[in-house]
């Protein structure tokens, strides 16, 4: 069996590369992509753990489940928000929306 | 599967998995970020499947690659003027928000990871998983089950409404 770690250490991974690219993308789509990688990193650590320590009562898929059902739904409102933002805007540039920054 | 070819997939899963999140974060096209994204999806499946959950690898496989990615190219196809590779797609902070996120990695995360002696039971899952997860979806997470859908429903409902031409 694969050692839990290697799983931990993958998850760890993929938790970073996107938490990199949510800070360095200007566009806000990929800002949201970012995100999703992020979310993904998340539920491989849940699945892993669920697998390794309590591999009889799959409470971990479950809540890999309820991770996946809100990642949908917060990747639908937020490319709505961005289609609305273009619209007034025409940009989606994370640094040039700033009308409420100061 | 025999034990050297669990080894052999977890790395061709984790190598994909990984190369396609950097070519994400950092390709110049978005529209290259998005499908490598989908790569990134079907290889995060991949270990679902190592890690015997196969419901949620076929779930990985059918929300996230064929709806959240499809939204994602939808988007940037809406937002073609800024999306295009003359843009320039990341901003100035690249050098040292690459050495924050290394240092989060190798600081914290491998420390934390491999300074603690993690319990695994040895116990072999159950063969039905899918049967016990809907017994548990229905039953102890019913109501959690419910709230995540009027989640959904009134999440799409706002989507549609923002997004609508005024």
């Amino acid at each position: 069996m694969i050692p839990l770690p290697w799983y931990l250490t993958l998850a760890a991974a993929l938790f970073c590369i996107g938490l990199y690219g949510a800070l360095t993308r200007r566009n806000a789509v990929a800002i949201l992509m970012s995100l999703e990688l992020m979310l993904n990193a998340v539920n491989i650590n849940l699945v892993a753990f669920s697998r390794y320590v309590t591999p009889a009562a799959l409470t971990g898929q479950v809540f890999a489940l309820f991770v996946i059902a809100i990642a949908a739904a917060e990747a639908a409102l937020g490319l709505a928000i961005i289609i609305a933002i273009y619209r007034a805007r025409e940009t989606v540039n994370a640094d040039e929306i700033n009308l409420m920054k100061w | 599967m025999t034990e050297p070819l669990v080894y052999v997939a977890f790395f061709i899963f984790a190598a994909l998995t990984l190369g396609a999140a950097l070519a994400v974060v950092t390709s110049r096209n978005l529209l290259h970020s998005a499908l490598f994204l989908v790569l990134t999806f079907f290889s995060v499946a991949g270990l679902y499947v190592l890690l015997e959950a196969e419901f949620l690898a076929a779930v990985q496989v059918l929300i996230y690659v064929g709806a959240v990615a499809i939204l994602f190219l939808f988007a940037l196809m809406v937002t073609r003027r800024v999306t295009g590779e003359g843009v320039r797609q990341s901003n100035e902070q690249r050098g040292p928000v690459a050495l924050v996120v290394l240092g989060l990695f190798a600081g914290i995360f491998l420390p934390l990871i491999f300074g603690y002696s993690w319990y695994v039971n040895p116990t072999a899952p159950p063969p039905n998983t899918v049967s016990i997860l809907g017994d548990l979806l229905m039953t102890a997470y019913a109501l959690p089950l419910e709230v995540a859908g009027v989640i959904l429903l009134v999440a799409l409902v706002g989507a549609i409404i923002l997004a609508k031409e005024e």
